[in-house]
């Protein structure tokens, strides 16, 4: 079932384009990773689909809804980039407001709070917490209500690994209830490859909307075959094989994925000249790269 | 309506934790019983119970208190809001802007009506210990409660459209002293420039009256004052405007906060988080 649809939808700011016809669709129990860099228009897309700011042209569907209706907005959970919330109130009492406006009791706020280790500071105001701290309750509020749609504006950025990983367990449970997630990030490495799905946006162009296999896939990068050859042979073990050599060493080839059985092959002939191979697939920066690079005039 | 009271609490713990509910009503209290001390002079001259004169005097103390309290307790209310970036999130929950303005408006006049309530109380207390025929005075007082809170409502409002507008609280803040200037120290002087120029002539008879009703603060002086045995212990414009009927000046009382309240949350609606 799907939970979000935008097709051909566009944003402009002035002279600049912030969305150019993207369409994207995220489905009931889907994780959806949305990529970019600063500017390429995540929050103005996230803005649109909270109801917070119109889109120019295009059509966005909220659970089957216009997007900031009140059936959508019931729906919806939000996460913004740095979260901020009033000082003087305690992490108990603003959960506890947030859950009234969503028409449930403010005893919940306890177990809310429990459930991103913020239990003890519950008590504390939160003027005295820390940029992790406050993106707990943040998530906290996020959670309140089983949402059927959850847009997450860069919400692991402030949180340590650990803090990272228990953030992404608490989505996998969301996900597999049901909730269609929607999550930016500026770097993939971020994402953690957590997600089912990645979007990539370029200057508010969609420039690729699939799994990390088929992007990996798609862009084809090369792959690096690090060899590390015997003292003295360096020289000869890239003369054989028509590598560079990177020091006294090591020497370094490129190959496409479909040659690289073969190119390993070859490898394994000079058994006697090296000790060590090391296979390194493209990172995920790298593939974040190539794609991000491609923008259609 | 419980979303209403939701922001309604969260408001008031608000103004509990920045000292606004105490400030507000030290400051009343305060006014307040140097007023009884300073205004147990006149009576007996004037022939009217002293509760009387401690209302007259309370009606030109309230006429500036009561509209500043109000601004610098609101000026912040949506400028504050769009800089903390506390606005964008609040506003993806299933509660209008209305909603979220009427809430805080509940807060702060409740805490308006709190400092208000104790001053005229102490001012009122003090006249009755001191002259057992004030009783008298009690219904006038009790009027002078509920108009400032009218009054008060209506600043209360004003500094929400301000708030909306300026976006900044630094700029709201600077626009709010502005109004309190033009509305409650400038107008006055303005009118009292034109009657003198004017000389009793047209002015004076047809516009002057409507000029004083366009005023909150001067239609609230109007009815009180105009209500009140003590209308002689007053001077200045209300004195010269005892033409204008107290009904008129308390329909006037009644439409502003309800044309600012609607004003404010149509500025709020133009608000892009």
């Amino acid at each position: 079932m799907l939970i979000l649809t935008l097709s051909q939808v566009t944003r402009t700011f002035g002279e600049t384009r912030a969305l150019a016809n993207v369409s994207l669709e995220v489905a009931a129990g889907e994780r959806v990773a949305l990529l970019g860099h600063n500017g390429a228009g995540k929050s103005t897309l996230m803005k649109i689909v909270l109801g917070l700011i119109p889109a120019d042209d295009g059509a966005i569907e909220v659970v089957g809804a216009a997007p900031g209706s009140r059936t959508a907005r019931a729906a919806t959970a939000y996460l913004p980039e740095n979260v901020a919330f009033h000082p003087a109130l305690t992490g108990l009492e603003q959960i506890g407001f947030y859950l009234r406006l969503r028409g449930e009791s403010p005893a919940k706020a306890r177990n809310l709070l429990d459930r991103v280790g913020l239990g003890e500071a519950g008590q504390r105001r939160i003027g005295t917490y820390s940029k992790g701290m406050r993106q707990r309750v943040g998530l906290a509020q996020a959670l309140i209500g089983r949402p059927k749609l959850m847009v997450l504006d860069e919400p692991t950025s402030g949180l340590d690994p650990v803090s990272r990983r228990e953030f992404y367990a608490i989505l996998d449970e969301l996900a597999a209830d049901g909730t269609a997630i929607l999550l930016s990030s500026h770097a993939l490495t971020e994402v953690e490859a957590r997600t089912d799905r990645i979007a990539i946006l370029s200057r508010g162009h969609l420039v690729a909307n699939d799994t990390l296999a088929n992007l990996r896939r798609g862009a084809a990068l090369p792959i690096q075959l690090q060899v590390a050859a015997r003292p003295d042979s360096a020289e000869e073990v890239a003369r054989r094989l028509h590598g560079r050599r990177v020091n006294g060493v090591r020497v370094d080839l490129d190959c496409t994925p479909d040659e690289k059985l073969t190119r390993l092959s070859d490898i394994a002939e000079l058994r006697s000249l090296i000790e060590d191979v090391q296979v390194v697939p493209p990172s995920l920066e790298d593939i974040y790269e190539h794609f991000s690079r491609r923008v259609p005039q | 309506m419980n979303r209403i009271a939701a922001v309604a609490n969260t408001e008031i713990r608000i103004a509990l934790r920045n000292r606004w509910v105490a400030i507000a009503v030290v400051m009343m209290a305060l006014f307040s019983m140097v007023l009884s001390a300073a205004g147990s002079a006149p009576t007996g001259q004037l022939g009217v119970d002293k509760l009387s004169v401690v209302v007259a005097s309370l009606t030109s103390l309230a006429v500036y208190l009561v509209p500043l309290m109000a601004l610098l307790m609101a000026f912040d209310s949506i400028a504050g809001e769009v800089e903390r970036g506390t606005l964008p999130l609040v506003l993806t929950y299933p509660v209008s802007r209305g909603e979220i303005l009427a809430g805080k408006f509940l807060a702060h006049l409740g805490t308006l009506a709190l400092a208000v309530a104790i001053g005229y109380g102490i001012a009122g207390a003090a006249a009755l210990w001191s002259d057992p025929t004030a009783g008298r005075g009690i219904p006038s007082l009790f009027r002078l409660f509920w108009t400032s809170l009218l009054l008060g409502a209506t600043f209360l409002a004003i500094a929400y459209a301000i708030s909306a507008l300026a976006r900044r609280p630094g700029a709201a803040a600077g626009l709010a002293v502005g109004v309190w200037l033009v509305f409650i120290v400038l107008y006055d002087l303005g009118l009292l420039a034109a009657i003198v120029a004017d000389g009793g002539g047209t002015f004076t008879t047809t516009v002057f009256p409507w000029l004083m009703l366009a005023n909150p603060a001067d239609a609230f002086r109007l009815y009180n004052l105009a209500a009140s045995d003590a209308a002689g212990a007053a001077s200045g414009l209300a004195g010269a405007a005892n033409t204008i009927p107290p009904a008129q000046a308390l329909a006037s009382l009644w439409l502003w906060p309800a044309a600012t309240f609607l004003a404010a949350v149509a500025a709020f609606r133009k608000v892009t988080p």
